[in-house]
């Protein structure tokens, strides 16, 4: 900023000039440099490379749902909800109670059976995700909405842990297991690894979720309502629309995701842990941000790539950092997009975040 | 009710608040472990007494990030780390067949690995080289805005633990020994020749029958050298331009104030001690893990700046104390007699993070500007409530 503002000679004013292209040739070698482990990896083991581009598209779904969460948020009251996280962690928790503990499905039981049974344990885990996520906003948000910027972001840390150790008084230290709530078919196999269809089943329900989220958004008139509140909020109040129960309503939604990516998380992974959230939040956080916080399609896109850098850092062979790495890459790549495109791949640039 | 406290504060005769009330105060601190024994068990022990010292020169820099300067700071155990790692390399046997001493104290002079004077370590080179470590994630950083910089420090401060962890091997080398950790470190010393001079200056700490006394002693000393910076840095022209930077940056920046070299120190200046309480821990434990630098840390730091009052040195001391006795000593105690009481078997130390998270919470929602504010930053929490300008607010106060 103030960089700008000075005058300079004639040989500082090429300095930008210069600057932009160190950082598009840096750019360039990062990526080509990508490119080239990953070309190396097709070519040297082509199963395991499909075999994790498959895990990694399956991660980013679950992924996105959370991503869509923060962004909803962050697009509506321009709060980093750390808590969100912890919500989606209360949804596996819920998950697990519902599928395994109540219902007790275990993968032996048949489709008609299985396909409606999870499906209800779905809209449960929605339904309790989303309640919860609109009373955190009630008792602990609203009071702050003309807080300074900070107050609501504390909060929203304390709510973290808050939600956090609930969680660890009520389920205890211990993992959580389910047994596969969904059948564990093997559709194909690639490389020796089979693929399952829980893996294709959270794929397919993550799309038809990101495409009523944008109908909801773009063409509904809650939608509007939403982003009308998102871009100003007084004027919105003047033209008679609720301005609390829209933000709850996002609330709500944003949710409601996150307890329906609980229930695909333990349907993958089928075990769960009460101080899973926090991390997971923070990656699919850093997929929003990626993709341009604030943006539907760009969280999606986000989360899709951090799902793929995760498995092809942990599932790959050559020239990768490996497992023990997968957060300092993942950090890493939140950094350097917040640094030097803070408006993410799709968002649009705004001066006053950056 | 605190506004009321704070007058009747302001009347007392200049001697009482200026002499007569700090000298009691510091007699009764360094007298502590003299009479501790006297006092009921709930009372932190000395060992506690140490930590809680630690912690309150941790939160004494965090406030210069986040309560001067208002950049909201969640990594800041990097630069504990940093601290404790530059302790762990410079006074261990890790280096070990090679044999370089620098004014080491208490330690056989053939001792293998790289031994420095550990005061020279924990006042100049390990507050370095955290003060560098903030200069260096500070520069491209400090551009972003309140919560996307709280969100790229947040990165730092998961990637660096994970880097120390794995540092059994970078690229081949063994640099941190990784979750081994580096241990023992060398125990803080005045060394012989100035032993046999003062007699009650010890030669080695470790040596000593009430070795935790002597750190905690230690510790008071870092807390005053850090008291007295800070409170010099609050009044200087460097800390008003801080104020102003929280208050309005476009305003400071239209003053004059260069904002990215403000900031910058203000990064430097807290990782500075951020570095000195690091390494003063990592001495006083002997020894350094990766685990110990997780972002619960960082959290717990902020939970110290916040609830005692952000910007105050005072709020923030009391802050540190309270939240680290009640960590290390009070929630044990607190349990126990919450079990015997009624009977339960709940370990309350486990939930400790979350009485926290829900301290900060009640916090935020009743009294945010923490227990002892500064003046100007309960004016600035009034005045966005109330939508005005600060200044006006800072005259209505």
């Amino acid at each position: 900023m103030t960089a700008t503002a000075r005058t300079r000679g004639p040989v500082l004013a090429v300095l930008p000039m210069i600057q932009r292209q160190a950082r598009r040739i840096a750019s360039g070698i990062l990526l080509g440099g990508l490119a080239l482990v990953l070309l190396e990896n097709l070519v040297r083991s082509p199963g395991q490379f499909v075999s994790v581009l498959l895990l990694g598209i399956t991660l980013g779904s679950i992924y996105a749902l959370v991503a869509l969460g923060y962004t909803l948020v962050y697009g509506i009251i321009e709060l980093i909800n750390f808590a969100h996280g912890d919500v989606f962690m209360w949804g596996t928790m819920i998950t697990v109670t519902l599928s395994a503990h109540w219902i007790g499905l275990d993968g032996s039981q048949a489709w008609y059976v299985t396909v409606p049974l999870v499906a209800v344990t779905l809209l449960a885990a929605m339904a309790f995700c989303g309640t919860m996520n609109v009373a955190i906003e009630r008792f602990a948000y609203r009071p702050l909405r003309n807080a300074p910027k900070l107050a609501p972001l504390i909060t929203a840390i304390g709510m973290s842990f808050i939600l956090q150790n609930l969680a660890l008084a009520i389920y205890g230290p211990r993992e959580q297991s389910a047994n596969n709530i969904f059948p564990t078919n093997v559709l194909f196999d690639v490389g020796g690894i089979p693929y399952r269809a829980k893996s294709l089943l959270v794929v397919l329900i993550s799309i038809p979720v990101l495409a009523a989220l944008v109908y909801l958004v773009r063409s509904t008139r809650q939608g509007k309502a939403m982003r009308a509140v998102a871009q100003d909020n007084d004027a919105a109040r003047m033209m008679g629309i609720n301005v609390d129960r829209t933000i709850g309503f996002t609330f709500l939604l944003a949710g409601a995701l996150a307890g329906a990516g609980g229930l695909m998380f333990v349907m993958f992974q089928t075990s769960t842990r009460y101080d899973l959230g926090f991390q997971l939040g923070l990656f699919a956080f850093t997929a929003a941000v990626l993709g341009g916080i604030g943006n539907l399609t760009g969280a999606w896109l986000g989360a899709m790539t951090i799902g793929l850098i995760q498995a092809f850092n942990e599932g790959l062979e050559h020239h990768v950092p490996g497992s023990s790495w997968t957060q300092s890459v993942i950090f890493a790549i939140l950094i350097l997009v917040l640094v030097f495109r803070p408006q993410g791949i799709l968002g649009e640039p705004e001066s006053d975040r950056a | 009710m605190t506004a009321r406290l704070a007058d009747l504060w302001y009347e007392l005769p200049w001697a009482v608040r200026r002499v007569v009330v700090p000298a009691i105060a510091v007699a009764a601190l360094v007298l502590y472990p003299k009479y501790m024994s006297n006092l009921p068990t709930q009372f932190p022990e000395m060992s506690t007494a140490v930590v809680m010292c630690v912690f309150i020169v941790m939160a004494l820099g965090l406030n210069v990030v986040v309560g001067y300067a208002g950049l909201l700071d969640l990594g800041y155990v990097a630069f504990y780390a940093a601290g404790a790692y530059v302790a762990g390399w410079f006074a261990t046997l890790q280096f070990a067949p090679h044999v370089h001493h620098l004014w080491a104290v208490g330690v056989p002079s053939d001792l293998p690995g790289v031994h420095i004077n550990v005061w020279l370590l924990m006042l100049a080179v390990g507050a370095a080289f955290a003060a560098l470590l903030g200069v260096i994630i500070g520069l491209p950083t400090l551009r972003l805005r309140g919560d996307y910089l709280a969100i790229v420090t947040l990165g730092f401060g998961e990637i660096i633990p994970q880097a120390v962890n794995n540092g059994d091997n970078w690229f081949g080398h063994n640099v941190t020994n990784g979750p081994n950790g580096l241990t023992p470190i060398d125990q803080l010393g005045f060394g012989s020749a100035i032993h046999n001079t003062f007699g009650f200056l010890p030669e080695n700490y470790r040596r000593e029958f009430d070795v935790n006394n002597y750190y905690y002693w230690t510790g008071l000393f870092l807390i005053a050298v850090t008291l007295f910076c800070c409170i010099r840095l609050r009044d200087s022209r460097l800390g008003r331009a801080w104020v102003a930077i929280r208050e309005d940056e476009i305003a400071a920046a239209a003053m004059g104030i260069p904002l990215m070299r403000t900031k910058t120190l203000a990064y430097a200046i807290g990782a500075f001690f951020g570095g000195v309480a690091g390494c003063f821990f990592a001495i006083y434990k002997s020894s350094t893990f990766p685990q110990d630098f997780t972002l619960n840390i960082s959290i717990f730091v902020l939970c110290m700046v916040i609830l005692g009052g952000m910007g105050n040195v005072w709020g923030v001391m009391l802050g540190g104390a309270v939240l680290a006795y009640l960590n290390y000593q009070g929630l044990n105690s607190i349990g126990r007699t919450f079990n015997d009481t009624f009977g339960t078997q709940i370990s309350v130390p486990t939930y400790s993070f979350g009485i926290f998270g829900t301290v900060i919470v009640i916090m935020m929602l009743v009294r945010p500007q923490g227990l002892i504010p500064s003046r100007r930053r309960r004016a600035e929490f009034a005045a966005a409530e109330e939508g005005v300008s600060v200044g006006k607010a800072v005259m209505e106060e």
